[in-house]
């Protein structure tokens, strides 16, 4: 196997870094799936039928807590990666322990969100607006939730083997998704609650 | 549920259909055990992650799609051929022109052109592999997956019944309340995602996987119409995962996407299928502008005129493919300012498609022109291809559309685009690059007579359609009354229905024939050819190439060959190569169960095996598999055995 050292450990065989361009297009195609799924919400966010509207149901306070979670994980997994660079398997353990741990929180804060709507009789079958909503969230949520299996069973792996070529290749991969969920997460919180807000 | 909800009784065409079923898998079990081949169709096919392999089974089941779409389709002929024929009732009769749709475009001409890319595209760049060799065993399997689930939907539950466009309301719930557009969107979503996962194979593949000294710019045609392509398909697919999903929402969750009330908008159907459906067809046609430019270049023996124009056309024609999806429903009620944007931009696409075949026709300017089959039905495709896009414009004017919209004359016209288009070059790729996968050539005389039947039958089928267009047939009624004068045309384009079938079933023959009668080839390079893939062993080994070529311009190999200049050189080495799996299979199997389930909203199960597909992802990330080294005695012997040299 050729290995290129002047590169970091997770560039640098050539089915790293194909595999790194490879997740690069993978996300292309994330843009354009949620992409869609906000043309969805942006078309039907008026079209509220007989529910709520979003003014009557969204709250800012567990929104804050979430974005403040959300992002506070992204700089964790940043934090785990820079160990990693380093090779310091420990703080990097450490690191990816927070950002999976501020995950599960966001995830918690989101569902009891979810519950809150539908006591309110905010359901996915309400209107067109909460059926977007509902999706639009949901599968962002259900993306933090696969990252979250995917960061543990990645973290037993690092426990394992430490970081060879194999687990840093797939720490910084797992470090671009989860960037990318904040991105996402940027979006929503702009189009989605703050417009619905104001 | 019962089981007369379950399975679909009450008509014998459908019992016959279940009798085959049973019959026909029957035979394949019995088979197998018989010749002794359940171990040897593991190891050496579903299980192989080799990029030829896996073509070649794309091909297969593309293959046997084409019959069973084609089944639909003289059904559906059969029919129309006379008035007031009781032949099927309309419920059947929507189900038939749903899934011959659907399959034809999705199960026939997608898989059969990511069938070839996978055989060639490899080869034509001089790579040992794909990117992800695993991954793309994956993206065969949901494909299969996918496919037999829309297959089996026809015995069990009921087909999809409105229409392959699947507009809202007509596709909901309440109007459509058999489980066949469940089937609809598991069934698409399933082999959707191995579709996306195929373009972001490719994609690396052909961006670094290259050998040395091959720019981008001295790419073979194919591999660059499949880059292109793969590029529609990674910003098209998503779109289509979300339309699935949504559609899936409303049927079985009681979600308010495209109903008529509560907010929902049916319209929003109609704009997200076409974002995705109209650059599906660019999907479908690119890679086969990419294998004419192959053979006609090749059987003119000249260079490809006008190459990078070629690229930039289809560079250009890739971008229209995505601001044009409401040509598709002009009549569906935007203004004149919108229908004005998309016929323009659609009328555009005819000028990078007019380059392309002005190159074509500039390339076979003062060849010298061999007549082989694939070239005959490159011949055939430019003049009946040009009569699909000029009605192709006549159909972007949006005015003029308020009058043809929704009648025969649309259905002559794409089918003059696609199977010109896209069946007769899957069929000429076929025909081309089969000496490469088997290593000996298909009969070439039964494969003209083949050839001519299809041309001929296509013509009697399809040129007739444009007529009964325009005298008002509307497409989809699965009867008509004498009156209406329609009879005599319909009789007339069924007949040449027939034809097409019999030119399909001779196809075959001449396949079953060749492999048993054909001469085997020695020479590798058959068609005295240009590209790197014909510089190697046919059939090729699993290492594709001993030794990586080195390339100094466009067709390296005829380069080589002219000047006498080798294209490799060194000693060999050994070959590192990925490890069979028989996880992917497995995977596409547990899909496959997952999909079925979801189709009958039986939730247990459901969750069970979503549960599964998760565990053979964990068990993928956590083994540990490096493949294995092929020796360089090994490589030796096999390069000149395959060379047919004495050591």
């Amino acid at each position: 196997m050729k290995l290129d050292n002047t590169l970091p450990l997770e560039y640098q065989s050539e089915e790293n870094s194909n595999r790194i361009l490879g997740f690069w297009l993978f996300l292309g195609a994330e843009i354009v799936l949620f992409s869609t799924l906000f043309a969805v919400y942006l078309t039907l966010w008026t079209r509220t039928g007989n529910g709520p509207d979003a003014k009557e149901i969204f709250e800012l306070g567990p929104v804050l807590i979430e974005t403040f979670v959300l992002l506070t994980s992204s700089f964790t997994c940043g934090l785990a990666i820079h160990s990693m660079r380093l090779g310091l398997k420990k703080p990097a353990m450490v690191f990816f322990s927070i950002t999976l741990l501020l995950g599960l929180v966001f995830l918690g804060v989101e569902i009891t969100e979810f519950v809150t709507y539908v006591n309110e009789g905010a359901t996915l079958q309400t209107s067109a607006f909460l059926s977007s909503l509902f999706v639009l969230l949901g599968t962002h949520g259900l993306h933090v939730f696969m990252g979250l299996l995917w960061g543990g069973g990645l973290m037993l792996q690092i426990r394992r083997e430490g970081f060879t070529l194999e687990t840093s290749n797939k720490s910084f991969i797992f470090s671009l998704y989860w960037h990318f969920l904040d991105v996402v997460w940027i979006f929503i919180f702009s189009f989605v609650y703050l417009k619905g807000l104001m | 549920m019962k089981w007369d909800e379950f399975f679909v009784t009450g008509e014998p065409m459908i019992y016959g259909a279940m009798a085959s079923i049973v019959l026909a898998s029957l035979a394949i079990v019995v088979g197998l055990t018989y010749f002794k081949k359940w171990g040897y169709l593991w190891r050496e096919w579903l299980t192989t992650v080799d990029h030829k392999k896996i073509g070649i089974m794309y091909i297969i089941a593309a293959l046997l799609m084409l019959f069973r779409g084609g089944m639909d389709g003289l059904l559906m002929r059969a029919q129309l051929a006379v008035p007031e024929n009781g032949l099927l009732d309309a419920q059947h009769y929507n189900e038939i022109f749903t899934t011959h749709g659907l399959i034809m475009i999705l199960f026939m001409a997608m898989p059969f052109v990511i069938g070839l890319m996978n055989v060639v595209v490899p080869l034509q760049i001089g790579a040992r592999d794909v990117a992800f060799p695993r991954l793309n065993a994956v993206s065969f399997w949901l494909f299969f997956a996918g496919a037999m689930l829309l297959n089996i939907s026809f015995v069990i539950g009921g087909s999809p019944d409105a229409g392959w466009t699947a507009y809202f309301p007509l596709a909901s719930i309440e109007l459509s309340p058999t489980v066949g557009n469940n089937y609809y969107s598991i069934a698409l979503q399933i082999a959707g995602i191995g579709t996306l996962l195929t373009s972001v194979n490719f994609l690396v593949t052909i961006l670094k996987m290259r050998a040395p000294g091959m720019k981008l710019m001295r790419m073979p045609m194919f591999t660059w119409s499949v880059l292109i392509t793969n590029v529609i398909i990674l910003f098209a697919f998503p779109v289509l995962t979300v339309s699935l999903a949504l559609m899936m929402f409303d049927r079985m969750f009681g979600a308010q996407f495209f109903t008529m009330a509560n907010g929902g908008m049916d319209m929003l159907w109609a704009n997200l299928f076409w974002v995705w459906g109209h650059p599906e067809v660019y999907i479908v046609i690119l890679p086969a502008f990419g294998i004419y430019s192959e053979i006609i270049s090749t059987f003119s023996r000249k260079n490809l005129y006008g190459y990078k124009s070629m690229v930039y056309s289809m560079v250009v024609i890739s971008l229209l493919s995505f601001l044009v999806w409401a040509h598709h429903f002009y009549t569906m009620g935007h203004g004149v300012t919108v229908n004005g944007f998309f016929s323009i931009s659609t009328m555009a696409i005819a000028v990078p498609t007019g380059v392309k075949i002005f190159n074509w026709l500039f390339t076979l300017r003062k060849g010298k022109i061999e007549f082989t089959t694939p070239m005959l039905y490159s011949l055939a495709f430019i003049p009946i291809f040009t009569i699909g896009g000029v009605t192709g414009v006549m159909l972007a004017m949006a005015s003029a559309d308020y009058q043809y919209h929704n009648t025969m004359f649309l259905v002559a016209h794409f089918h003059y685009v696609l199977i010109p288009g896209t069946v007769f070059a899957v069929l000429a790729g076929f025909y081309y690059w089969f000496p490469k996968m088997f290593g000996f050539r298909l009969n070439d005389r039964q494969g003209k007579r083949a050839f001519w039947l299809i041309a001929v039958s296509f013509n009697v089928t399809f040129l007739p359609l444009f007529f009964l267009g325009l005298k008002g047939m509307t497409r989809r009624t699965y009867t008509y009354s004498a009156e209406t004068g329609f009879g005599p045309l319909n009789m007339i384009a069924s007949i040449g229905a027939i034809g097409l079938a019999l030119g399909f079933v001779y196809l075959v023959y001449n396949i079953y024939w060749s492999f048993r009668y054909a001469k085997r080839d020695t020479t590798n390079d058959p068609w005295d050819a240009r590209t790197l893939e014909w510089s190697i062993p046919s059939p090729v080994p699993e290492y594709n190439f001993a030794l990586i070529p080195k390339v100094n311009g466009l067709d390296p190999f005829w380069e080589s060959k002219k000047t006498g200049q080798p294209l490799t050189e060194g000693e060999y080495e050994e070959i590192h190569m990925p490890n069979n799996s028989g996880q992917p299979f497995i995977l596409g199997m547990i899909f496959m169960a997952f999909g079925f389930c979801m189709v009958f909203s039986w939730w247990v199960p459901s969750i069970i095996f979503g549960i599964g597909i998760v565990i053979m992802l964990a068990v993928r990330s956590f083994e540990r598999d490096h493949g294995r080294h092929i020796s360089v005695k090994e490589i030796r012997e096999t390069e000149q055995r395959l060379r047919g040299e004495q050591s």
